[in-house]
């Protein structure tokens, strides 16, 4: 078990310290992001007020956006060389392979998310410091979601010839229940409500979400990665 | 013979459909409210419940086949999974032909719309992709995992939709809560019987087809390697 988390760490150090080095899809998910929110603007002209109220989805529709591009490196980063196989071939559990993956793109995710709130906030005038803490916890519940799914995608389509076409395929019919309960809870909170009673509940979606595809990949994952 | 036991069990359904259809629009009385559009209840609902069960097997299969890795499972799960999503698109589609008689749209964002056109959308891919994996063994397992994560996905969007501020102005006025009048029941048993069957001919026809697949490839690949 204690072996298993420090592989998990190696590679989720091994795999940070390549992409902060190359930069090659926190360049193009922050570029992009950023693109999406540009044109979002012209896409809903709509009034100060009125942003408010779907504030949160074009947020999380940015964000999913971002986490395919990062995800969809996560396994592909291993293809050269046959790094892949020797990973497997190696003593590391799948589990440990897989979770180190999870947690690197994790990490970027929210990197690049962080870049685009402030910058949301800045085009649409949408104060996002005022429930900055329970923000944080919306976003870092959400962005779990979205890349223990997409990394576990991304083992499953590594050999796939057309990777980068089918992951999107696979990734956003699975993260839709997990994308509602994220737009629901960020929207709550960027209006300025309470995250109380009835607004709770978007809140434990995302938990469910997060406990239920997690326990899944880690158990999966060996079957994914030895075929 | 198995052939035959499968065109015959679709014939049979064919027949149950057939006969059932003519009492559905000959022998049946309107209803009080609906007029006679509340008939698309017989083939409406008996497809997203045989559906249903078709979803649950290809589960059970796709967990069957990690753990023994006999193809047969992968087989019998894609063939579950194709049929059902063709029965989800038969029930969307004769629920929009019904709300836009009874609601006078076509589409609306309702709880049950909702999840059915999710489950529709996650079956889909899980059919989109596979075709995409080129070795056998790799695109079992991969299609297992899809299908079970697909599987766990559908309560979750059932859960998702029914966050409080998520709009659901409209009701779920599909199949009267157990209060449909006694006379109705029996054209919708005989309407579950005949897409049980019809359906069950079509996993047949496709799992037939799975395996002579199978064995072609396998024929293909010793001719190869000779």
């Amino acid at each position: 078990m204690t072996h298993g988390f420090r592989t998990a760490y190696a590679i989720a150090r091994k795999d940070l310290r390549t992409e902060l080095r190359t930069k090659e899809s926190l360049n193009a998910a922050a570029s992009f992001a950023v693109v999406i929110l540009v044109l979002f603007s012209f896409a809903f002209p709509l009034e100060r007020d009125e942003f408010y109220a779907i504030s949160g989805g074009l947020l999380w529709l940015v964000y999913s956006f971002a986490g395919a591009l990062i995800v969809n490196r996560g396994f592909a980063r291993e293809l050269p060389n046959d790094c892949l196989d020797v990973l497997i071939a190696s003593r590391a559990p799948g589990w440990a392979i897989f979770l180190g993956k999870a947690v690197a793109a994790f990490l970027l995710l929210l990197i690049v998310e962080f870049i685009c709130l402030p910058v949301f906030g800045l085009f649409y005038n949408i104060r996002w410091t005022d429930s900055f803490g329970s923000l944080v916890l919306v976003i870092v519940l959400a962005t779990w979601g979205i890349t223990v799914v997409g990394t576990a995608f991304s083992a499953v389509t590594v050999n796939v010839r057309v990777r980068e076409l089918m992951l999107p395929v696979l990734l956003y019919p699975m993260i839709i229940p997990l994308l509602i309960g994220a737009m629901e809870a960020t929207t709550v909170l960027l209006s300025g409500e309470a995250m109380a009673g009835d607004n709770l509940y978007s809140l434990q979606l995302l938990v469910v979400f997060d406990v239920i595809y997690t326990a899944l990949a880690l158990y999966l994952i060996d079957y994914v990665l030895v075929v | 013979m198995r052939e035959k036991a499968t065109y015959l069990l679709g014939a049979l359904g064919a027949l149950v459909m057939i006969s059932n259809l003519h009492t559905i629009f000959v022998g049946l009385p309107d209803d009080a409210l609906q007029g006679m559009i509340f008939r698309i209840i017989f083939i409406h609902v008996p497809a997203d419940l045989v559906a249903d069960l078709f979803f649950t097997i290809a589960l059970v299969t796709s967990v069957l086949f990690l753990a023994r890795k006999n193809f047969i499972y992968d087989s019998i799960t894609v063939a579950c999974i194709e049929v059902a999503t063709m029965l989800i698109l038969v029930n969307l589609v004769t629920g929009s032909i019904w709300g836009r008689n009874q609601w006078g749209v076509w589409w609306t964002w309702d709880l049950r719309l909702t999840t059915q056109l999710m489950k529709f959308v996650l079956y889909m891919s899980y059919l989109v992709v596979r075709p995409a994996i080129a070795e056998p063994t790799q695109k079992a397992t991969m299609s297992a995992i899809i299908a079970i994560f697909a599987y766990a996905d559908v309560p979750l969007v059932w859960m998702a939709i029914r966050l409080p501020n998520v709009r659901t102005n409209h009701p779920s006025p599909v199949m009267g809560n157990g209060k449909m009048a006694a006379v109705y029941n029996a054209p919708f048993g005989m309407g579950m019987l005949a897409l049980l069957l019809i359906g069950s001919a079509l996993v047949l026809l496709r799992l037939h087809q799975e395996t002579s697949q199978r064995e072609i490839d396998s024929l293909r690949r010793e001719l190869h390697a000779a």
